[in-house]
């Protein structure tokens, strides 16, 4: 229980995914603009990681390595990550109208979010079991949620202050995003 | 001409990394050196290469519908092989890469270049396009990787260059330092472009 508490508070503030590992950078600086948005794109991503560290566990374990495909991880893993958002967009739709309003246009954006396939290959790389794997998923997700409304937060202020011309948009965003980061560095401490 | 200017606008005018700001996290988290920028720039130009040119061969016999998952499919097998030849020949740097040579398929460069270039455009056309933002995006990340060494070590892909006195701002070798260094480098160039009227 402790080394499922020290995973989850590790993925979510002391190696946060996005300013820490560099995972999901591009909806970072994509939907960081609204916080309405942010934390919609983070409740579809903490689906979803969590769901694909469940799935792509099971498939290392009972299909990868009895049959030694390990060599085949990154191609098996992406298709099911496709699939999955997929799947995960129907089920949404038939099932709660409104939740997918909130969520489907940030559901096709998933499956090119590293942070999905990247939670997938640390999984198998850390040699997480099962349990691990899954609270590993939802805690860095929720880590990368955090980020992105922090930073969501930030920069809807910024919007009505006077920003030096070259610094205007992304520039200033990945400066942002090291302030932050230092921040969190202070997290560091904690264990 | 055009095949010469499909190559060269991935150097500056459409450089994946400081104008289109795509394949951003490979892009902050291996540059703490310039050899594994150098290193992560030439793996993906040879991914992007291949993949262009696959699918701009295959671009005929792709259904539309299911063209994504068709793309992704071809980027793995060669992110695969890639892998695979790092790990073969340079363990070093696949140690140092580590789960960022996988992640080369989420990169959105490669899906961007097929979706936006290859699946339009020959094959001729396809290959210039994907070696020119293969090199533009290399050429970045070196530049940064160069940057944060020279800065966090006074070293230069592994040599001295900043003599024994040189005290290192240690920060430039964090997950901070990537991201000022980013965002400084970008600032600066959108000053120079448009004090170039590049734009």
């Amino acid at each position: 229980m402790a080394n499922l508490v020290a995973i989850f508070f590790g993925a979510v503030f002391i190696n946060n995914f996005v300013l820490s590992r560099f995972l999901g950078i591009c909806p970072f600086l994509g939907v960081s603009k609204k916080v309405d948005t942010a934390v919609g794109m983070g409740m579809a991503v903490t689906f979803v990681m969590g769901l694909a560290s469940l799935v792509t566990w099971l498939l290392e374990y009972y299909l990868l390595v009895p049959f030694e495909l390990q060599y085949l991880r990154t191609i098996v893993f992406i298709l099911v990550i496709a699939a999955l958002v997929q799947f995960v967009e129907l089920v949404i739709r038939k099932i709660s109208p409104v939740l997918y309003q909130a969520l489907g246009i940030f559901l096709p954006l998933i499956t090119t979010n590293c942070a999905v396939l990247g939670v997938a290959l640390l999984n198998i790389q850390l040699e997480y079991n099962l349990l691990e794997a899954v609270v590993f998923g939802v805690a860095a997700a929720i880590g990368f949620t955090l980020a992105l409304v922090i930073m969501a937060g930030i920069r809807e202020r910024l919007e009505l202050v006077y920003i030096p011309k070259p610094f205007r948009g992304v520039s200033l965003a990945l400066i942002l995003a090291g302030i932050l980061s230092i921040a969190f560095m202070g997290f560091q401490g904690m264990m | 001409m055009s095949i010469m200017k499909e190559f060269t606008k991935g150097f500056v005018r459409e450089n994946p990394t400081f104008r289109i700001v795509l394949g951003t996290c490979p892009t902050l988290a291996v540059t703490t050196l310039a050899a594994n920028g150098l290193g992560m720039g030439l793996s993906t130009t040879a991914v992007l290469v291949a993949s262009n040119l696959f699918i701009s061969l295959l671009r005929k016999a792709i259904p539309d519908k299911i063209r994504i998952p068709a793309y992704i499919i071809i980027i793995a097998t060669f992110v695969t092989i890639v892998d695979m030849v790092l790990n073969a020949f340079t363990p070093d740097l696949h140690s140092r890469l580590g789960i960022f040579i996988p992640l080369i398929v989420v990169n959105c460069i490669i899906l961007g270049r097929a979706e936006a270039f290859a699946n339009k455009n020959g094959v001729v056309a396809s290959l210039a396009d994907g070696l020119g933002m293969g090199l533009g995006f290399t050429l970045s990340l070196t530049i940064l990787g160069s940057l944060r060494e020279l800065l966090s070590a006074g070293t230069l892909f592994g040599k001295n260059v900043m003599g024994a006195g040189y005290e290192p701002f240690m920060v430039f070798g964090m997950p901070t330092g990537g991201f000022l260094a980013y965002g400084l480098v970008m600032a600066l160039l959108n000053y120079v472009f448009k004090k170039l009227k590049l734009e």
